[in-house]
Parts: structure tokens; C-alpha cells; sequence
């Protein structure tokens, strides 16, 4: 046990963490140059084409010292954005130790600040690494200052690399031995082991990727899981080598995979305990806070034929991704779908993008929309995260939305900027401090609702991407809450609808109308768009419709020329929703909720 | 039904800028070609039902003497069965119909010739690179009706940069003084692939917009209409049901035809296929004794069905529900019904006495209003 160390690389989103994976990875050489890519835990096809992480990823890394002993690193890769900030907090679970990444030039960030807590809860040994050292921009002198003042951390402790080139890895891996403690713990206690996180295999079922905190496991051995209640025979276990490696069995201190014949990834939950049968732990290990959804939307098939494929779409997409919550809905407008919960817009991009890519499903997501909470007349309490539930105004007697905590942090010359922002955002509660000299954090209490779209790119422009951010749910706020109806041709189309702030209710259905006018084609009728309140028409916009559409000649050659090109428009529509007798496409449903700014 | 029957005559004097029609200026090449063609033909002996319908299109058949033409009709005669009342019908260009060659063309066989007039406005002849003028096409005009053509067909051209309605009005009023039996009037396209298409693209040229193009196609409907045409096809008038092209409503509904001479397409059955569009290659490959054909397809049942139902909401007859279930397979009213419905509501298509028709305002629009 002496020779295992366990660590988490955590920073602020592309501070350069699995750049700085790929060169431990390199250096154990557990994966031969020819099969090596850049980013190499990053292995789902999303996460390449964008470039970040998206699910924490372990692996088992051999690593001889420079006084010759061997050791076994288990590193965990986390995600950096903070839509998936739950992924870091179980990964630290398994772990006595962080590498705590700060890219030299853009220095100390929201998430450097949040991570950092975070490990400090789990009382790690935190090592600072200043990254990106190559860069001409890089200032590792003021980085060291932001270490000091604005972490409380000892800038003496850190190291400096660069992950894209190699430098100052190898100091790296000698602090993770030296400095880093090995796991505590007794082999021979009564097992007690950390579920982190839990994959799905198609052949093998549910791998349970798990700490082992006190004793010993071994295939055959009959498990229990604590919370679930559920007892499991044993398959395998083992490392995360590369691929997969059985072993004989896994005792405390490590970190490896157990399969145990379990079906879907849903039975499993991440954070609980699994104990031996015969001889359990006394109680259950701490777990971690449950990842909540926070944005609500509907999924629909683009064609209603495609409502069965959507299901069994889901049902699968479910298996490995734990945070994505779904249930049956319908809408008058689009038919047959399911209402599902994501933890935050990238959360619900990705799900969008993965249901069609990976099933190769056509599907439209209404306008997102957070969980409001309503009292009623009669005293009921009333959970509202889907618009077409929105109750009856006549039987509201309170109607709350949720609150965050923001932090951001920025240099000095953009406050005016971003307060301006926050005040428009509803912003309340302000509190300044100044980490350091030119820089300040801001924390500020605002609606979740007004952060949940473009907050973040709203704050990056008007910060000329000097600006990061981060928040926490606090509670719920009173507020003064209506509902604002799309109207396309007179019809309502509930799954545009969305449930506004007031005070902005116009001001949005303005907003609305004139996004729907850029994101609906033009068809061959006239379509009118209203946005309405409680019946009221607040707002209006007309597209015009094209009157002059036809090929002038269609003879012999034109005829197969002309009909692939209908094919095609017909493809196209294929991805519209029809509404009546209009096509709205799937951007459309988004783009309400967009700015003009954007 | 009986076949019809297209030969491409791939030369022009000099190429017009916006056309993308496969023909070069290498008139030298026509005796070669002509040998070419009577060659081609014989691939196809037996092959076709009788044709009722011969088009020469081109390219510019007029430029072909008409000895040269003679010899084509004699061979085709020789090859295939024809009905009695063919169609024989035949495109020109002003320049070439002197007197004597439109009274040759007459005693060649032709009894349908098309003008590619394209204008009556000098202006819009020249923008669009035209090698006549407008004198000459009524000149052209008067010389077939002198040798006794009785089916004259007019080509015309509207939606030119820059172009106002007015003018183009009176293009068509001089057009119908001369009470020709057929009017095409199309709206100006450009392909990326032509030199004015190239200069659309730089943004050298704008084109109307859609609601101008719009009036230019409902004036020109309802003046014709006015006059007594019938508005049958997107760009098509004729003076009467017997004036129609026969030859080219058998592109519309499925009807065989077998294309000859290079870039020629061919339909029968569900397969379609094409000649390759260089003359080089298909005077090559007819000399080794191979069908010249660039390409071939197969129609799917989901092909032929979108293909029947854009054509036939091209035209005013329109698509007959009960024979397009029998022929197709799809019954139009159960599978498309709240679409269709969502039409005629905005008034784009009439459904009665068991006809999808488009109206005049659906017609403008027909190529949106077939992907339902
Ligand atoms: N110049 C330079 N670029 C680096 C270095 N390390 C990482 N990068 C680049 O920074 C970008 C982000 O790197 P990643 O390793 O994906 O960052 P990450 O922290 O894993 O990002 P997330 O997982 O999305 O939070 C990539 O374009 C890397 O090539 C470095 O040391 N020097
Ligand atoms: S428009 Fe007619 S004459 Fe001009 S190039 Fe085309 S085919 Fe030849
Ligand atoms: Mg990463």
C-alpha cells in the first residue's frame, strides 16, 4: 500500500488538465506512441470535437522514483467546466491528493478558486502547478502573488511546467510521491469502499469504478451495496490499466473497477458504500451531495413516428450518465416526449447532441426553463419546471424562483462592465473583495434563471474573456412570476412558452418574437408571431412569406437535377418541427432565450 | 401512350452568358456528329414504343442546313415506327430563319418551330448577349408564318437585372401581335457554371427580388391569360389545348422518351439515363459501338412519387388523385392530408372533381409546395 498514490489533476476549464494527463500517460509509457492521441482520456467523440472534458476519467500509471522505487499512480483527469463540477467532487473522493493546475497566463480563475475548496474540504494534499510556462504571455511571478493572496496557498509549493511540452513533468511526478500521503487504511478490516463513479458496457453491464478505504474484495466475494440494499456476487476487479486489468483482488488504498453483475448504471448510487455480506463496515462511508438538475426541458421526436426510438434513445443514453434525469411528457403542440433534468445548459448540449449523434435520433428540445416553486391558495406547495404546468394566476398566493451565489473574478478595469451586466441580470446583494492588486472577485446573489443561458458568454465578452465564473444554489426568492405564451399563426405553442421574471415580461416577449422571426424560414404563407400574457398580446412580428419559388424550366436533364434538390429541402424539413401548418426549426426553440447581444 | 423522341444538336454560333445548355462552337464537327447520331439511333432499334413526338432542341438546330436535317428525320424514319400526326418540332433562332431556310425547314417535315426570341427589347437582348435584335425576330416571325408554319411557338425571357414590369409588358404585347399558337416565358436563372451565374456570385449582378419576380409571373399570367392562353405549365402558354407541346408534357408525366445526340437524357420504365455532355467523348464512344451514356438511374418508388408530384404541380391540369393512387400507390388525400389542407387554405391549390390543381399563386410557388 506503501507504493500507491492517488490524486485528482483539477483547475479552471482549459487550464491544461488532460494535456498534462497525455505526458504522465507518455511517460509510464502504458500506451505506445502509436497509439496515443492528444487529449487521451478525453475518448468521447464530443469531448475531442470540443476540445474538454466532460466525465472524470482514472487511470492506473507505473512510475518508478529517482531513488528507484516503484509506485502506482491512480490518476483522475476531472472536467473543468461547472455544469460538471459534481464529477470533481466525487473524483476527490478516492483521493489524498490534487494537482491544483493554474494556466500562467490567465492566472487564478472562479473554478481554480472553487476547486480549491473543494479539496480543501476533503482535506487534500494540494500541490499548485503553474502550466503553460512556454507561452510568451506567461507571468509566473504575478501567478505566484495570486498563490499567495488570493489562494492562501504557499507559492514556494508550487512547481511550474508545460504540459504541452513536457517541462517540469518529471518534478511533477516526484512531488506526487513524495509529497502526496499513501492511502491509509487496513487491509484487513471489514471492507469499506467509495463508489466514485460507474460506467456502462454494453457486455459486462454496470463497471463500478470505486476507492477501496479499508479492507479487501476479490471476485466470488458477496457485496452489498449500503444504501441501495442490494447484495451482488463479485465478477472481477481490477486496475484501470490500459485496457481494463482483471486482478485478484483490490484492498485499501487502491482504486479499480468492480463488476458484479449489475444491469443498468441507474442501480448503482454514486457515493454509496459497498460492503462485504458476511462481515460489514459498521457504518456507511461519507457520501457525496447528490448532482441536482437545474434545467428542465422537454425532448420531442421530430417526427411522431420516432417517439418509440426516442424512448429506447434515452433508456440507453441513461446507462452511463447518472446526472441526466427523464420522464414521459406531452405537449399539445409536439406531441409524445419526455420532460428531462440537466445541470446546465452545456449538460443539456451535450445530451442534444449525443441522443442524435449516437442514436441517430431527429429531436427538438423546448425553451429550458429552471424549477420554480409556487404556494397556492389552499397552502399546497408546487414544484413548476415545465411551463404547461405553470398553475392558474387566480390560485398563486406566493411564487418563488431559485437563487444563486455567483463569484466571479476579473481584472478592475471591466467593473462597470460587468456590474451593468449583473443589474440587468437582477443582480442583488453585491460584495467586492480584492484578491490582489487590480483584480477583484465579485459574489452576487441573482436568479438562476437569468444565468442559465448566456450569462457566461455575456460575461466573457463584456470581460474581453478576462472574466470567470461560478455559483452555488443558495434558496428560493420571492418573485413576481408570469407566464409568457408563444403564438405562431393564433396557435399556441406550448413548448415556446416560458416563465418569466414581470418586471421583464415584455421586454422578453419582444426579445422572443424577433429571435423566432430570425430563426423561422420563410414558407409560402404569411406567419405571425405573437407573444401573450394571460391572453394579452404584448408583442408581434410578421414573417412575409416568399411568393416566387419554382423552377423555370424543367425538362428532360432538369428533372433528376430538380428532384434532388427537393430531396434535399425535403431532408431539411425533415429537422422542422410543424406546427400547424408552419415549420419551426430546432434552433428556434433555444433562440428565444438568447439576447441580441450574443 | 406512345414515346417521344429528343435529339441534341450540341452547336451555337458563339455561347449566350447565361446559358448552361451543353453546346459548343466547333461547327466543323457537325457532319461527324450527324454520322454519330444516325449510329445512336440504331442502338435503340425496337427498344421504344412508336414515338408520336421528334424535338430538336439543342444547341441551336437551326443551324444545321436543311439537308442535314432531312438526312436526321430520314434516318430516324428508317429506324424507328412512327405515328402518322408526329410531332415534329424544331427550336431556331431568329438569325437563321431567312425566308429560304424557313421555307426549307417547313418542307424538311418541321410543323412546329420554336423562336428563341427571348425579347423584343433591344437592351435586354444585349445584356443578355444575344446575337440578334429584335428586328430580327419579327423578321424571323414573319418568314415561318410566310412558309406556311401554323404552329409558331415564341421563347421569352423576363426577371433581367434591372428590368421593369412596363417593358417587359410590352415585349409581350408585341409577342402577342403575333398571335403565335405557343409563348414560353421563362424567368431568367443563372447556374454558378455560366459566366453571368459567375458574375451573380462576385455580386457584379443582382437579380429581382422574389416579390418582384412574383408580379412579373402573375402580370404575365394574367395577361396572356387575358389574351386567351392557357396558362398549362410554369412557364408555358398555349392558344388552345391543341397548341400544347406535346413533346415536352411527356417529361411531366413519366411518359417514355428516348434522348439522342450528347448531354440527351432518356426515361422508360423507372430508369433514367444520360449521355455523357461532350461531344468529343460521344462521337468516341458511338464509334466503338458503345451507347454513349454518362449515367443511369433508378427511380425508388419514393423517387418517382416526388417526381410525379412536383411535375404535376407544375402544371394547371395538376395531378388526378384516383389515377396517381392506381399509377403510384399513394393516396395523396390519407397521406398528406393536413398538409394539402394547410394549401388550399392559403389558396396555393384547389382540390375538386378529384383533381390537385395549383392555382395561379401555387403555381409560383410549386417547387415548395410539392415537399409536403
Ligand atoms: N501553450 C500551451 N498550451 C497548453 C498547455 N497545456 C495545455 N495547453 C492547451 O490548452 C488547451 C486546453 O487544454 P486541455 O488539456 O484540454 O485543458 P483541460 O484543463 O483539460 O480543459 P477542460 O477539461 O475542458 O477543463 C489545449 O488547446 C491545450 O493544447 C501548455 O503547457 N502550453
Ligand atoms: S441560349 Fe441557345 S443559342 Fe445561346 S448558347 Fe444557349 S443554346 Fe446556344
Ligand atoms: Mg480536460
Amino acid at each position: 500500500m506503501k507504493s500507491i498514490r492517488n490524486f485528482s489533476i483539477i483547475a479552471h476549464i482549459d487550464h491544461g488538465k488532460s494535456t498534462l494527463a497525455d505526458r504522465m500517460i507518455q511517460r509510464s509509457g502504458v500506451v505506445d506512441a502509436r497509439n496515443f492521441k492528444d487529449q487521451f482520456l478525453d475518448n468521447m467523440d464530443i469531448e475531442r470535437e470540443r476540445g474538454i472534458t466532460i466525465k472524470s476519467q482514472a487511470i492506473t500509471l507505473p512510475y518508478r522514483s529517482r531513488n528507484g522505487e516503484e509506485y502506482t499512480l491512480n490518476l483522475i483527469d476531472t472536467p473543468g467546466h461547472v455544469d460538471f463540477s459534481y464529477e470533481v467532487s466525487r473524483s476527490l473522493a478516492s483521493c489524498e491528493g490534487v494537482l491544483l493546475l493554474i494556466d500562467a497566463v490567465q492566472g487564478v480563475q472562479a473554478q481554480t478558486v472553487a476547486n480549491l475548496y473543494m479539496a480543501m474540504e476533503h482535506e487534500l494534499e494540494i500541490i499548485p502547478v503553474i502550466n503553460k510556462i512556454d507561452l510568451p504571455a506567461a507571468d509566473v511571478e504575478r501567478v505566484m502573488e495570486q498563490i499567495d493572496s488570493e489562494l492562501g496557498l504557499d507559492p514556494y509549493t508550487a512547481l511550474a511546467c508545460s504540459a504541452k511540452e513536457g517541462t517540469g513533468v518529471e518534478e511533477i511526478m516526484e512531488a506526487i510521491v513524495q509529497r502526496i500521503p499513501e492511502p491509509k487504511g487496513d487491509p484487513k478490516a471489514p471492507l469499506a469502499t467509495t463508489i466514485f463513479d460507474a460506467q456502462y458496457d454494453p457486455f459486462r453491464g454496470t463497471i463500478i469504478h470505486c476507492r477501496i478505504v479499508d479492507g479487501t474484495v476479490r471476485s466470488g466475494d458477496v457485496v452489498r451495496l449500503m444504501h441501495g440494499e442490494t447484495i451482488h456476487r463479485v465478477e472481477e476487479v481490477g486496475h484501470f490499466l490500459l485496457p481494463r486489468q482483471k486482478s485478484d483482488s483490490l484492498s485499501a488504498g487502491d482504486v479499480g473497477y468492480i463488476i458484479a453483475g449489475i444491469k443498468t448504471v441507474s442501480d448503482v448510487q454514486i457515493g454509496d458504500t459497498i460492503t462485504a455480506d458476511r462481515r460489514p463496515c459498521s457504518k456507511p462511508l461519507p457520501g457525496f451531495r447528490e448532482s441536482k438538475p437545474v434545467v428542465f426541458a422537454s425532448i420531442y421526436p421530430i417526427s411522431s413516428d420516432d417517439y418509440e426510438d426516442l424512448a429506447v434513445g434515452l433508456e440507453k443514453y441513461k446507462l452511463n450518465d447518472a446526472a441526466f434525469v427523464y420522464q414521459k411528457d406531452s405537449s399539445v403542440a409536439l406531441g409524445q416526449g419526455f420532460r428531462c433534468g440537466f445541470l446546465g445548459l452545456l449538460h443539456l448540449e451535450i445530451v442534444q447532441e449525443r441522443l442524435e449523434r449516437e442514436y441517430d435520433l431527429s429531436i427538438i428540445l423546448s425553451v429550458p426553463s429552471v424549477r420554480y416553486r409556487f404556494t397556492l391558495t389552499d397552502g399546497t406547495i408546487l414544484f413548476v419546471d415545465n411551463p404547461a404546468h405553470y398553475p392558474d394566476s387566480m390560485s398563486i398566493a406566493r411564487s418563488e424562483e431559485p437563487y444563486i451565489r455567483a463569484s466571479m473574478m476579473f481584472p478592475e478595469r471591466y467593473m462597470g462592465a460587468v456590474m451593468k451586466l449583473c443589474k440587468e441580470k437582477r443582480g442583488e446583494n453585491s460584495n467586492l473583495s480584492y484578491p490582489s492588486p487590480g483584480r477583484i472577485e465579485l459574489t452576487i446573489e441573482m436568479p438562476l434563471a437569468e444565468v442559465i443561458y448566456d450569462f457566461y458568454d455575456r460575461l466573457k465578452s463584456v470581460t474581453q474573456g478576462y472574466g470567470s465564473f461560478d455559483y452555488d444554489i443558495i434558496d428560493y426568492r420571492e418573485s413576481s412570476l408570469a407566464l409568457l405564451d408563444i403564438l405562431v399563426n393564433g396557435e399556441r405553442v406550448d413548448a415556446l412558452s416560458q416563465i418569466v421574471f414581470r418586471g421583464s415580461a415584455r421586454e422578453r416577449g419582444l426579445r422572443a418574437c424577433e429571435r423566432l422571426k430570425e430563426e423561422i424560414p420563410r414558407q409560402m404563407f404569411k406567419i405571425a408571431i405573437q407573444g401573450a400574457i394571460g391572453g394579452e398580446i404584448i408583442s408581434r412580428t410578421t414573417i412575409s412569406p416568399f411568393r416566387k419559388d419554382v423552377t423555370a424550366k424543367c425538362y428532360g436533364g432538369d428533372i433528376t437535377r430538380k428532384r434532388k434538390l427537393l430531396e434535399k429541402q425535403k431532408k431539411g424539413k425533415k429537422r422542422m418541427k410543424m406546427v400547424g401548418s408552419v415549420a419551426i426549426p430546432q434552433s428556434a426553440f433555444v433562440a428565444v432565450l438568447k439576447s441580441e447581444n450574443t | 401512350m406512345s414515346s417521344g423522341l429528343y435529339i441534341h444538336i450540341p452547336f451555337c454560333r458563339t455561347k449566350c452568358p447565361y446559358c448552361d445548355f451543353y453546346s459548343v462552337t466547333q461547327t466543323e464537327k457537325m457532319p461527324l456528329f450527324i454520322a454519330s447520331l444516325i449510329r445512336e439511333m440504331k442502338l435503340y432499334r425496337g427498344l421504344f414504343a412508336p414515338f408520336d413526338t421528334i424535338y430538336l432542341g439543342g444547341g441551336t438546330p437551326s443551324l444545321l442546313s436543311s439537308d442535314q436535317i432531312k438526312t436526321i428525320l430520314d434516318a430516324l424514319r428508317k429506324t424507328f415506327s412512327f405515328a402518322p400526326d408526329t410531332e415534329i418540332a424544331c427550336e431556331a433562332n431568329p438569325g437563321d430563319l431567312t425566308p429560304e431556310a424557313a421555307t426549307a425547314l417547313r418542307a424538311a417535315g418541321i410543323n412546329r418551330i420554336t423562336i428563341g426570341v427571348q425579347s423584343f427589347d433591344d437592351r435586354v437582348l444585349a445584356f443578355l448577349g444575344r446575337r440578334h435584335k429584335a428586328s430580327e425576330a419579327i423578321a424571323a416571325i414573319k418568314n415561318t408564318r410566310e412558309a406556311g408554319f401554323a404552329n409558331v411557338g415564341l421563347d421569352l425571357i423576363y426577371g433581367v437585372p434591372g428590368q421593369e414590369i412596363g417593358r417587359w409588358l410590352e415585349t409581350l404585347k408585341t409577342a402577342l401581335s403575333f398571335v403565335p399558337e405557343h409563348l414560353s416565358c421563362y424567368q431568367l436563372t443563372l447556374e454558378l457554371s455560366t459566366p453571368l451565374g459567375s458574375r451573380l456570385q462576385r455580386g457584379e449582378l443582382i437579380l429581382p427580388h422574389d416579390t418582384l419576380l412574383h408580379e412579373f409571373f402573375t402580370h404575365t399570367s394574367e395577361t396572356l391569360e387575358g389574351a386567351g392562353y392557357i396558362h398549362y405549365e410554369v412557364s408555358n402558354f398555349a392558344r388552345g389545348y391543341d397548341w400544347m407541346s406535346r413533346h415536352n408534357r411527356k417529361y411531366w408525366n413519366h411518359t417514355p422518351y428516348l434522348g439522342l445526340g450528347p448531354a440527351a437524357h432518356s426515361f422508360a420504365g423507372r430508369r433514367r439515363w444520360w449521355n455523357h455532355r461532350s461531344l468529343d467523348r460521344y462521337i468516341g464512344m458511338v464509334n466503338a459501338g458503345l451507347p454513349p451514356i454518362g449515367g443511369t438511374e433508378i427511380l425508388t418508388r419514393e423517387q418517382v412519387l416526388l417526381e410525379a408530384l412536383y411535375l404535376g404541380m407544375r402544371t394547371r391540369e395538376g395531378i388526378d388523385l384516383e389515377r396517381f393512387a392506381e399509377r403510384y400507390g399513394c393516396d395523396l388525400i390519407t397521406e398528406k392530408g393536413t398538409a394539402l389542407r394547410a394549401l388550399q387554405e392559403q389558396g396555393l391549390i384547389t382540390i375538386q372533381d378529384g383533381r390537385l390543381r395549383p392555382t395561379r399563386a401555387g403555381l409560383a410557388v410549386s417547387d415548395s409546395v410539392s415537399v409536403i
